[in-house]
């Protein structure tokens, strides 16, 4: 069952770099990245590529897949061709460090800004009581593996470096709209955040982000649209809107 | 050298940047100490992300006879009651407050009807006890820790205009050395993965919270990260190592296709209502409950069935028993020819409940089968056996403050011993992580304090030693070949690495042997002189194979203190299994086994030390009858004389 695959890999650094082709033995069942390991033991060794969980967990291992931002080991090989020439170049929209390998540390700035959750008042620790419905919403968003694909792909920033200043990413208005959706939040600001400091308003819903996304997060229909519809619609029904919040009143 | 070096100076450091070093940066940071957290991936991806099924603590959210005790008991169960008795009983107290803590943090697990945390089975544990959130525990964890952590920045940032002002995390940096002053830690020796350039941490505290060490193994759960990095810093710093024999295989890995051999299947399959089967469709975990447990388990499928629904009235299921039993009846099922097609047995819910309660409360496995085997398990059974999962042996420290043997150096987590005996149950874990990280930090917090001003210092000779044998895999000369001959080339560390991993799995693996243990030594060995060889190609920049070349002189220092510990006890217990001595003997139960270097030399040396022993008020949580399986007449008789214990105690 095993064959010989094609590649090109993208090599190189902050400097400038190219496809290189390699010619890489492929057995059943393996996935993307297994090849590219067989590649660093066995012909490039000093060929860096990020990975750390390969079962889809940490989101390590973002790159770029015949152009799509994919998850390398989630990347079956059985979903190519024999005969294709498969090519793997980094997250384009973050700067390069190696190879395979970018600086993502743009994700970890846009998250330090925004504001922490914010525990409920006079409420015990061991005393939190949330229903399982309320809670499922923000438990959607806290599926993200942080791989930063939404990030790579959005368009907002892909190719207009300068937009990163005043736009924090899908990825982190997932962020904003699970803490606004935390039924024990107390924060009352989130929508106002998103629009003020993270620029939702960038956001033309093309919807790319929740195409890449391996954790399937429906992040455009179920963070990005109801926070943009809380930062418009200012005179929301403060009823149905703390409904979520149960037995938490902001004043 | 020293010009080349970037130097940084805090009161604590904390290496690893998983559940245990988080939540004890968290809390050194709150004692006022300026800390500094170094991990070898980014900030949040640390092997605890990858942990499933939950956290145990005695919460009794679900069933209100959980307590304590409960907990205490079952942990040391699992054990086999080689525990440090301290830790569990602190374990078992601390950890419902240390889980209400996170809940605090911004952490949202699932809840009961009631609105409290919901908790679910795990094996081993007498009740429903394990918070989680589907099957993501771990990434809610750490991603808790990590958002706490950059709350305590956004504090920072608005008292001292710096976000970095008294924690930061230094990722993509690798540890190589530990650097002393006398006998006390002084600093953290490392480099950095993106530029290889080498940086220096000097601190009076260090608490590590490193994990695990199963890259030395070939079929395992764990991750690149896994090569025992804390084990071989602190056994080369002068500390002990203890139970290193005890490796936990876990029952339960995928094992098709090749690629994904050793990708862990959550216990909470089990858990949640999934049987094994054997390839005639037997459910084979009722021929392997051992006498020891025969009283708590289930006598037939029918019983065990009807535990799922009413406890009070039936018993478990033997497919809950501790992980080491039912990986060895995994084991034995294969191995008499009633193995499936690739080597495993069945693990199915398919059968057991709708297609739409497994999606949803097993979501994470749906995806991974669907996605990595093109099985859907909610109509087909999945293919399952062994892989190495979790070293219950590690850094001796002591139960209250986490400090090892060298003044200065903590240790939490995966990577600290005693807390778990022979075996670990399953979830206790991440409660460990979170009950000792806090109190790891606060050690080393109380620590510095007491220092004063009375610092120690790095010596350059050290640090000129720790860059020379970082840089040595980019200068490695050919080695002599068996004849005296020059050998034509290098060692690929790589192919160093597999034969590693080759050696520990076939030969000091879930079944021992002494000749086969005897023969991994010599082959350990023979593959440390390689390793000595093995030779990098290219730059400093983010190279792999540089990096692996590093981590082998830790993997070979931890594997052969695994061998020599398994080599020396005689008898079977947890995760350590010797065909040679298939009994649990109770004289073996009080003995640790204690790895540690010869005072200035590269051997490693095994001692004997008696295993804490268990308060009299702690041994009255059991029957007698209980007690007599595991321990000898003379060690049962503080049972008859519970006074004159009892003033012992105080
Ligand atoms: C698939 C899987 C599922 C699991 N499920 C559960 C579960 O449901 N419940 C449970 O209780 N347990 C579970 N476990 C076990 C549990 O996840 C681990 O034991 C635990 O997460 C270890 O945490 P830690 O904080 O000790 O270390 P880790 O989370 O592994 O973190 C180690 C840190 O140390 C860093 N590090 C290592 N070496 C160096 C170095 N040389 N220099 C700098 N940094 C270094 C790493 O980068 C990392 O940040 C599971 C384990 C696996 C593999
Ligand atoms: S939907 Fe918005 S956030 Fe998502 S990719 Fe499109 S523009 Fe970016
Ligand atoms: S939202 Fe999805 S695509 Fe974006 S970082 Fe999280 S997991 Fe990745
Ligand atoms: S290696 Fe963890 S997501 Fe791919």
């Amino acid at each position: 069952m095993s064959y010989k695959s094609k590649f090109k890999v993208w090599r190189g650094d902050a400097d400038g770099g190219d496809l290189n082709d390699y010619t890489v033995d492929v057995n059943e069942g393996e996935v993307l990245l297994d090849v590219i390991h067989r590649l660093q033991a066995t012909q490039a060794p000093d060929l860096a590529v990020r990975w750390n969980c390969k079962a889809g967990k940490c989101g390590s291992c973002s790159a770029e897949v015949n152009g799509k931002p994919s998850l390398l080991c989630m990347t079956r090989m059985n979903t190519f061709v024999p005969e294709e020439t498969v090519t793997v170049t980094p997250m384009r929209t973050f700067p390069i460090i190696r190879d395979l390998v970018t600086d993502v540390s743009f994700n970890y700035e846009k998250a330090r800004q925004i504001p922490a959750f914010s525990p409920p008042k006079g409420v015990a620790p061991g005393d939190y009581r949330m229903k399982q419905l309320d809670v499922e919403r923000s438990q959607e968003f806290r599926k993200c593996i942080e791989c930063f694909l939404c990030q790579d792909v959005c368009h907002v920033v892909r190719d207009h470096d300068d937009n990163k200043k005043a736009f924090s990413g899908p990825r982190f208005l997932i962020r904003a709209a699970e803490l606004s959706m935390h039924p024990l939040d107390s924060n009352p600001d989130r929508a106002e955040f998103a629009r003020d400091e993270q620029g939702i308003g960038l956001c033309n819903i093309t919807k790319c982000c929740t195409e890449v996304c391996p954790e399937h997060i429906k992040i455009t229909d179920n963070a990005i649209i109801p926070m943009k519809e809380r930062v418009v619609d200012k005179k929301y029904d403060p009823l149905v809107w703390l409904g979520s919040k149960i037995g938490i009143h902001h004043d | 050298m020293s010009s080349l070096l970037e130097r940084h100076s805090y009161d604590v450091i904390v290496i690893g940047a998983g559940g245990a070093g988080l939540r004890a940066a968290i809390e050194a940071r709150e004692q006022g100490q300026k800390t500094a957290i170094l991990c070898k991936s980014l900030f949040g991806k640390a092997h605890t992300v990858m942990a499933e099924g939950g956290i145990a603590a005695s919460m009794g959210n679900v069933n209100s006879k959980d307590s304590w005790q409960v907990h205490f008991c079952d942990s040391l169960r699992g054990g086999k009651f080689l525990n440090n008795p301290r830790m569990v009983e602190l374990h078992a107290k601390e950890a419902p407050d240390r889980v209400w803590e996170l809940e605090t943090y911004g952490a949202l697990f699932d809840r009961t009807p009631d609105g409290k945390i919901s908790q679910r089975n795990f094996g081993g544990h007498e009740y429903p006890r394990l918070a989680h959130v589907g099957d993501r525990t771990g990434l809610e964890l750490i991603r808790t820790l990590q958002q706490k952590i950059v709350s305590l920045q956004q504090e920072d940032l608005r008292e001292f205009g710096d976000a970095e002002a008294r924690i930061k995390v230094f990722a993509e940096l690798t540890v190589t050395e530990l650097v002393k002053d006398g006998d006390a830690v002084a600093g953290a020796f490392g480099y950095y993965r993106e530029t290889g350039n080498f940086v220096l941490f000097e601190a009076p505290a260090i608490i590590m919270a490193t994990g695990g060490i199963g890259k030395s193994f070939k079929v395992t759960s764990n991750s690149w990260e896994y090569t025992g990095d804390g084990h071989a810093l602190c056994l080369r710093a002068g500390a002990n190592l203890i139970n290193m024999e005890f490796m936990q295989f876990h029952p339960t890995g995928m094992i098709w296709p090749p690629s994904v051999k050793g990708i862990l299947v959550t216990e909470s399959v089990r858990g949640d209502g999934g049987i094994l089967t054997n390839v005639e469709g037997k459910r084979f975990m009722f021929n392997y409950v051992p006498d020891v447990f025969r009283g708590q388990y289930a006598k037939t499928e029918e019983e065990g069935d009807r535990w799922y629904d009413d406890q009070e009235n039936n018993k478990r299921p033997p497919e809950l028993l501790p992980r080491d039993e039912v990986a060895r009846a995994i084991n034995s099922e294969v191995k008499a020819g009633r193995g499936t097609e690739h080597g495993g047995v069945y693990l199915d819910v398919s059968t057991r409940m709708p297609a739409e309660v497994i999606k949803k409360k097993l979501p994470a496995m749906h995806a991974q089968f669907l996605e990595l085997a093109d099985v859907d398990i909610t109509t087909h059974p999945m293919e399952v056996g062994p892989t190495a999962h979790y070293i219950m042996g590690g850094v001796e420290v002591d139960p209250d403050t986490e400090g090892t043997a060298v003044p200065g150096l903590f240790a939490c987590g995966e990577v600290s011993g005693g807390m778990h005996g022979s075996n670990r149950l399953g979830g206790n874990s991440l409660s460990d992580l979170i009950v000792f990280g806090r109190r790891a930090g606060l050690g080393a917090a109380a620590y510095v304090s007491a220092l004063g001003e009375k610092r120690p210092t790095v010596s350059e000779a050290d640090l000129e030693a720790a860059g020379k044998a970082a840089l040595a895999p980019f200068h490695a000369e050919p080695q002599p070949g068996p004849d005296g001959a020059v050998a034509p080339a290098p060692e690929n560390p790589y192919t160093v690495h597999t034969e590693l991993q080759q050696v520990m799995s076939d030969l000091v693996g879930i079944i021992r042997r002494e000749g086969e243990i005897t023969e991994a030594l010599q082959k350990l060995q023979s593959l440390r002189k390689r390793a000595e060889h093995a030779a990098v190609e290219g730059h400093r920049q983010f190279n792999p194979g540089w990096h692996l070349a590093l981590d082998l002189r830790n993997m070979l220092d931890v594997s052969e203190c695994v061998a020599k510990a398994a080599l020396e006890r005689h008898e079977s217990r947890g995760g350590h299994t010797r065909e040679d001595f298939p009994i649990m003997d109770p004289n073996w139960r009080g003995v640790n086994l204690v790895a540690h270097l010869v005072p200035g030399t590269n051997t490693i040396e095994l001692t004997h030390k008696p295993v804490p022993t268990i308060r009299p008020d702690l041994l009255a949580l059991f029957d007698r009858s209980e007690l007599e399986k595991y321990m000898t007449a003379p060690e049962l008789t503080v049972l008859d004389n519970p006074q004159a214990a009892a003033g012992e105690k105080a």
